[in-house]
């Protein structure tokens, strides 16, 4: 067996990664900011006087704009990595994703219904807004998960195949309702819409940004707590069960803490896929599927590559962007289907 | 420790299993025998509490099955299932670990555990493997591991359930299993295991229970259970039966 990464390895090698990746996500833009400006008007935002002139410009758009896109950056990486570790693991296959399930296609309905009812009724106040998409985000997600992982057990046993194909006839559902809401829809509810589905951190404000982070933190704290018993859980079910874990009880979380991090999500930052399939997998592969690393090291190279895939939305055609989900998706099927391929043999 | 009274197993109506009463009781290994659909693994899924019986009751030590909590259960009644999927790529000591989750006995002690319980396998050779990479017959040796693991060392009020833990092995390697654990009893644990192999369960067990269409036939040592007329009736089968030349156990052969 090939040798794997020391877990310490691992973490000082993603931490350097994401650090770099969030310096670049400040420094770059339509405006290019000297990296040492970056990290002086960095330290001025946090409040240590630094002199320097001609750091306002660099402050504001460093607060105002770039900072909150990078913090939604690496909240999203992270919470869709950890959901995607949570489905795997729940469903004890490394090829469950939450788009595939049906997840996030539940919570773009939910959010949908969000977008479009809350222009319904003359808009959403600021300070609801944000927090009424997240919790509408969240409900649509639940439901489909629940649904999905309802349809995939027959006799106590979870069925991966029917399971996916719940997931794909679910999908095709919450998008017909989607495509309703947009049929619906004024242009500018539309426009919102549609680059939602393509997923962007575009526009981020610290409103989307709140609910957001609580729920990533909230989920990175709760799930690496799980750790061993997730690992008993791929044995299987019984097995778990047999090792002494409430095997109910986790599986509950495990669907509660996947629909609320991709609900958050999507709620924020719209449709990405492939991050939450793709993340675990690498991480898989350098250190080994024991959860008590796979967790926290999923957190952070999920926060990176997500970040990274932001850059190259934003400057592969600057100043014009691409939606980031376009970019996830163009890197993540291809490796996806890398794995299919690599599995045969 | 395990006791079951007056079991009674339905699945969907149909009665599937009925009228076991049994102990499995400390330093014995008892063999449950019986042809395919006979019940034997829905008796141990009942013991182990998978199953909820319709009548009757399972004890674990002083308390009934259902009143132990998850981890209190699990540090006393390890149970090795017919077949495991793991699609996983764990290392073998790392799949053996599991077995200790039950415990807070701390990393040094665990890995003494899990080296001793390697050893006791015949595994210790693919310790740093990855499961995936495994034959049949090595996982099913890994997997008997981790359960030995999680009762380590083996003591009076200890259960180990075994479904067919020799039916993917080579000859050596089912005299090997069944030698370790013949010593896991003998160290005080209560094991229960289904077999299908009559020499095995005649040399290695102490008592055996034979089942037939969901009810016990007979539960008495090896020379009384297996008479060539019960084995007639419950498998169909012509046998003699011989004392063993060197061992004195009773030798199963077809006619």
């Amino acid at each position: 067996m090939k040798t794997l990464v020391k877990p310490r390895s691992l973490f000082i090698g993603l931490s350097a990664l994401c650090l770099l990746a969030t310096w670049l996500s400040l420094a770059l833009g339509p405006v290019s900011l000297p990296l040492i400006d970056t990290l002086r008007a960095a330290l001025r935002l946090l409040g240590i006087p630094i002199p320097g002139e001609g750091l306002e410009q660099a402050e504001l758009i460093l607060g105002q704009i770039r900072l909150p896109r990078t913090l939604l950056g690496l909240a999203v990486g992270g919470v869709l990595a950890l959901s995607g570790v949570a489905m795997q693991g729940l469903f004890r296959n490394p090829l469950a994703d939450p788009g595939l399930v049906g997840v996030s296609s539940g919570a773009a309905l939910g959010a949908a219904i969000a977008i479009v009812g809350g222009t319904a009724f003359g808009g959403l106040p600021e300070f609801i807004g944000p927090y009424l998409l997240s919790l509408c985000a969240f409900l649509g997600g639940l439901g489909v998960t629940a649904l999905v992982y309802r349809l995939g057990r027959r006799n106590g046993q979870t069925n991966v195949a029917v399971m996916l194909l719940a997931g794909i006839a679910l999908t095709a559902l919450a998008g017909s309702a989607v495509g309703l809401f947009t049929y619906l829809a004024d242009d500018a509810t539309l426009r919102t819409l549609t680059f939602w589905n393509l997923g962007s951190l575009n526009g981020a404000s610290y409103a989307r940004l709140w609910p957001l982070l609580i729920v990533t933190v909230g989920v990175a704290l709760w799930l690496p707590r799980r750790a061993n018993a997730l690992n008993a859980l791929l044995l299987g079910e019984s097995e778990a069960n047999h090792l002494g874990i409430d095997v109910e009880g986790l599986k509950r979380e495990l669907v509660f803490c996947t629909a609320l991090g991709v609900g958050a999500a999507v709620a924020a930052a719209g449709m990405i896929g492939f991050i939450g399939l793709v993340v675990p997998h690498l991480v898989r592969l350098l250190a080994g599927p024991d959860h008590r690393v796979l967790l926290p090291a999923s957190v952070l190279a999920g926060a990176a590559l997500l970040l990274f895939a932001d850059l190259i939305a934003r400057l592969v055609l600057a100043p014009a962007e691409l939606p980031i989900g376009i970019v996830t998706a163009f890197l993540g099927a291809p490796f996806f289907l890398y794995l299919l391929l690599r599995g045969r043999h | 420790m395990l006791r079951a009274e007056n079991l009674q197993i339905r699945r969907d109506q149909k009665i599937v299993l009925a009228d076991v009463t049994l102990d499995v009781r400390p330093g014995e290994v008892l063999g449950v025998l019986g042809p395919n659909g006979a019940g034997k693994s829905t008796l141990l899924a009942a013991l182990c509490g998978e199953l909820t019986p319709s009548e009757g009751q399972v004890w674990l030590g002083q308390h009934a099955l259902g009143h132990w909590k998850g981890a209190q259960r699990a540090q006393r009644l390890a149970v090795l299932p017919q077949t495991s999927t793991l699609d996983f790529a764990f290392r073998v000591e790392e799949v053996v670990g599991m077995g200790r989750l039950p415990h807070q006995t701390g990393r040094a002690r665990d890995s003494e555990i899990i080296h001793a319980a390697l050893q006791a396998a015949d595994v210790e050779h693919l310790a740093g493997r990855s499961y995936l990479a495994l034959s049949g017959g090595e996982r099913q040796r890994v997997h008997l591991a981790r359960v030995l693991a999680q009762l380590w060392p083996g003591q009076r009020g200890h259960t180990l359930l075994l479904d067919e833990p020799t039916s993917m092995l080579d000859p050596l390697h089912q005299h090997t299993t069944l030698k370790a654990i013949r010593t896991f009893a003998d160290r005080g644990a209560a094991v229960l295991i289904i077999l299908h192999d009559l020499n095995l369960a005649a040399r290695y067990c102490d008592r055996l229970l034979l089942l037939e269409e969901g009810r016990p036939r007979a539960l008495d040592c090896p020379k009384v259970v297996l008479q060539p007329e019960a084995l007639k009736a419950v498998f169909g089968l012509d046998v003699l039966v011989q004392p063993h030349p060197e061992l004195g156990c009773p030798m199963v052969i077809a006619r």
